[in-house]
């Protein structure tokens, strides 16, 4: 038994209440501030998605309770399931991983496991192009492959020497992201689909932009084996602060038997059969059930305990409901329209475009290299002062082969005025540069704290409060 | 509905910046024979109110039940402030704290929840969540694997869940680690010593401690943790965070304590949801902290001095590190983190002791009167936390069967994990159940098993 208390506060509910709402307060969010933070696709996420995932027959049903408890549950999940393989063009799609990383480690898994179902197991070698996002080679390394990077092109594609130099009975495949971290459309996918499945190696695609091509291209027809989706991104379920997301995953017809489980069935039983808990959502003898390891024999296997982040896939869900096929087309319209404006105008403000040449996709890259050159103003310092201005910053330092890069995604719900907004301040910070370095270095002035040392909490770890001694 | 604010003008004037002629020719990069966006499997949108519908209509099928099933996931009572707080747009729509000084609320709490978590665990330690219990003991085997550098083997009790077991196989085998399985005492319901010895002298990194265990069972961690580290390997607890309120903490267990504290902490404050989200906790002792993955958050100071919460250890992350990052872990579960560092501030040390002394006491009460219908009978006698295996006179699928058409969910039944149970059913009874339900229970049972 326990002799010590834990170190819990000892507070009223109100005190409770009001110190985490204050906290709050604390914080930049979509609901507060435009959040530009590039390959994140910070756009509104619909109150009626909350709302209605958060139905009390949906939060009161265990995990472990018949699946003739929860037709309704998983009707919604199976027709979610439906809808991503039509947006994305795969064969099959299971929603079990949790997050974007964890759709990618399923991917690699099935790539995984169907090379060794066929025998060939000398492939140990997975490639990734340099500016992938960092998860990629983490990924391909809890899988067990060695990783292999490859250049980018001074244009922004994958240079296709180095691919074809890359290449071989090592190569178990190939991840891309497309449109890629650089903020363009892989052109040769084509060809780059050519020189890795020639090689026998599987295309893997990172769904972390799918928000730039919904409903306009599929990766199916791009030619890759298997994909994830981040859906709290594309399908706007809420980032809280650091997830819960979802990273459902799609695959080819070829990878389907090594799809992670559950998957929602739908089944069909003859007419005049009762079945229990079946009815509307089907109409008479249609009803659902989880497919298992005995339906999926050679499934990569669990990855959650129960169902993934069920309650982020019902919100999915009513996002797709909401949009429909024609709104998705639109976001992607109009994410890229915002992209493409935002680049225009920033460029005409003095910032450098990292691909001046190339179309944006749904976000772009410039770089503030001329004006650390001029001013010694870095693209951190316009990320803090941007804060003051009451912008969230974009990504910065990502992807590196751009110095002094900042990556920035406008994402389709926001309107002009904001999207004006925003180049007025990094105009104000242009000039600030320029006329008062020191105000912009020390930024940010307007937050709960001022720029913090980072170095020292690395060296110094204070990661639990202590009482004083 | 795709939530599109702008104006026909906003259109022309956006357009005549870029210099594009319409929104298709912003796509021109795209190969033609690619683009065969057609949308067929997806619906027509439908407004808000009609989705809304839609909605009620499928939650309307799947009424709430009765509910006696723990295994991992438990109903417990949530405060309204919990849900209404961490619903708030600021907390709900914030991405990961990346520019720290406009995200001190997210890391503020985060903060708070690692000091709860690692003093409700006894650890030095705690990162800001994993995605789940089981892939967050996948995690703890990854991070035993590394800091024991030599063994790729990890013991795991067979009284571990069989779901926690399959999901960290399904995880740790791509890194050629093995899971070794040790049979349980048929007696206790809890780890065969006499089993495990016969693993002494092989090389192993880690052996897993569940507490309690599947079963509900309280295992011997003082004399398994010891044992553990007699053999070079290192402890992990893999523990309910509720059950942490009554029961030794693992920093405490044997003479030196475990090394690692993981589990699932839905227990605290998270609805059962379907089974998500929830969130893993991981915990650790300081010389591990380096092999920790996920985002940890130190507290340091500002430029004027001021403290102040910033994601820290990054050097350890993959988008640092890339292929050598400890995980590939990017979004955790931050915002179930949130929730339960608000139910643990509600509650106190006071109220989560009250909940899991409520929580088994129901259960021991309605083990105690089940015993009294005639064939059923506790498997394991022994000390449990909140749930118990109840071995009955008839087949335990067609029993359940019968209660769930009483509005009754009885239990989990075992057979197809524990085919050597027999007829058995592992049952959960949490302070959200009244004597009545208790009742209504045994009633519903006795009925199920045809006795009057």
């Amino acid at each position: 038994m326990r002799a010590d208390k834990p170190l819990l506060p000892e507070a009223s509910e109100m005190d409770t209440v009001r110190h985490y709402t204050r906290l709050s307060q604390k914080n930049f969010s979509i609901d507060t501030n435009f959040y530009p933070l590039g390959s994140c696709t910070m756009k509104y996420n619909p109150r009626a998605c909350n709302s209605l995932a958060m139905l009390p027959q949906f939060m009161a049903r265990h995990p472990l309770a018949p699946d003739s408890t929860g037709q309704g549950f998983l009707a919604c999940l199976y027709e979610l399931q439906e809808i991503l393989k039509d947006v994305t063009g795969m064969a099959g799609v299971s929603l079990v991983p949790m997050a974007g990383a964890q759709g990618e480690f399923a991917g690699i898994a099935m790539i995984r496991a169907y090379h060794e179902a066929r025998g060939d197991t000398g492939r140990t070698e997975i490639i990734v192009p340099d500016a992938a996002h960092g998860t990629n080679p983490a990924t391909a390394v809890m899988c067990g492959y060695a990783v292999k990077e490859i250049s980018t092109g001074h244009d922004g594609d994958v240079d296709l020497d180095a691919l074809r130099a890359a290449v071989g009975p090592q190569t178990a495949g190939l991840m891309l992201t497309n449109p890629s971290t650089l903020g363009i459309f892989e052109k040769n996918i084509q060809a780059i689909q050519k020189i890795v499945h020639d090689a026998g190696g599987l295309l893997y695609y990172d769904g972390a932009n799918l928000n730039a091509i919904l409903g306009k291209v599929k990766p199916g027809d791009m030619g890759f084996d298997v994909i994830h989706m981040n859906l709290h991104k594309t399908f706007s379920t809420p980032h809280g602060g650091g997830g819960p997301g979802a990273g459902a995953v799609g695959v080819a017809p070829r990878l389907l038997p090594f799809m992670p489980i559950p998957l929602a069935g739908r089944i069909c039983s003859p007419p005049g059969e009762k079945v229990h808990g079946g009815g509307k959502a089907g109409g008479g003898n249609v009803h659902y059930r989880w497919l298992t390891e005995n339906d999926l024999p050679q499934s990569i296997g669990r990855l959650s305990a129960w169902m993934g982040n069920a309650g982020v896939l019902l919100r999915a869900y009513v996002y797709a409901r909401l949009l429909g096929a024609e709104g998705m087309c639109r976001v992607a319209e109009f994410a890229t329209l915002n992209a493409n404006y935002l680049m225009a105008e920033l460029g005409r403000a003095g910032y450098t475009l990292a691909f001046p040449l190339r179309r944006a996709s749904h976000e772009f890259i410039v770089s503030a290299k001329r004006l650390k050159d001029e001013t010694g103003i870095s693209a951190m310092d316009i990320a803090k002062r941007l804060l003051d201005k009451g912008f969230h910053a974009p990504t910065t330092y990502f992807p590196m082969l751009v110095a002094e890069c900042l990556l920035i995604e406008p994402t389709e719900t926001e309107s002009k005025e904001t999207l004006d907004a925003f180049v007025a301040a990094m105009k104000e910070i242009w000039d600030e540069a320029h006329s008062a370095p020191g105000l912009v270095k020390t930024a940010p002035h307007t937050q709960p704290v001022r720029r913090l040392d980072d170095v020292k909490a690395a060296r110094e770890l204070d990661l639990v409060w202590k009482p004083a001694a | 509905m795709p939530f599109i604010p702008h104006t026909e003008a906003d259109i022309q004037a956006m357009l005549d910046s870029i210099g594009a002629a319409r929104i298709g020719d912003l796509f021109d990069e795209i190969p033609a024979t690619l683009k065969t966006g057609r949308l067929s499997a997806v619906p027509a949108g439908m407004n808000e109110m009609q989705v809304a519908r839609l909605m009620s209509e499928r939650a309307a099928q799947d009424a709430p039940l009765l509910n006696f099933i723990g295994a991992g996931a438990y109903e417990h009572h949530v405060p309204a402030a919990v849900w209404q707080i961490v619903s708030r747009g600021e907390f709900y729509t914030a991405y990961t704290p990346y520019q720290a000084e406009a995200s001190q609320g997210t890391l503020q709490v985060l903060y708070e929840y690692q000091t709860m978590m690692a003093s409700l665990t006894g650890m030095d330690a705690s990162n800001a969540s994993l995605y789940d219990g089981a892939s967050g003991l996948a995690e703890a085997m990854l991070m035993a694997v590394r800091a024991h550098k030599s063994a790729r083997r990890i013991l795991i009790p067979a009284s571990v869940s069989p779901v926690y077991r399959s999901v960290a196989r399904s995880i740790v085998r791509l890194q050629n680690i093995e899971l070794v399985e040790i049979p349980f005492d048929a007696a206790t319901g809890t780890t065969d010593f006499k089993m495990l010895e016969q693993s002494a002298g092989n090389d192993f990194a880690a052996l897993v401690v569940p507490q309690p265990n599947f079963f509900g069972a309280l295992e011997n961690v003082d004399e398994l943790t010891q044992w553990a580290h007699a053999q070079g390997a290192l402890a992990i607890a893999l523990v309910n965070p509720l059950s942490l309120a009554l029961l030794k903490a693992p920093g405490r267990w044997g003479a030196s304590g475990a090394d690692i504290a993981v589990g699932e902490g839905q227990p605290l404050g998270i609805p059962l949801a379907n089974g998500g989200p929830y969130f893993g906790f991981l915990c650790c002792k300081q010389a591990l902290v380096r092999q920790m993955p996920g985002r940890i958050v130190g507290r340091t100071l500002d430029m004027e001095g001021k403290p102040g919460f910033t994601l820290t250890l990054q050097a350890r992350e993959q988008h640092i590190r890339r292929a050598k990052a400890t995980s590939n872990i990017c979004s955790n579960q931050g915002l179930m983190a949130t929730a339960a560092t608000i139910y643990m501030a509600l509650l106190g040390a006071d109220g989560l002791r009250r909940t899991a002394a409520a929580s088994h006491a129901n259960t021991a009460a309605l083990a105690a009167q089940a015993e009294g219908i005639q064939g059923v009978k506790r498997a394991f006698p022994g000390p449990h936390f909140h749930e118990v295996v109840l071995q009955l006179p008839a087949p335990a699928p067609r029993v359940l069967e019968k209660m769930l058409a009483q509005g009754v969910l009885g239990g989990l039944d075992l057979s197809t994990h524990y085919p050597q149970l027999g007829n058995a059913v592992l049952v959960c009874a949490t302070e959200t159940k009244t004597a009545s339900d208790l009742q209504r229970y045994i009633d519903v049972l006795r009925a199920s098993l045809n006795q009057p």
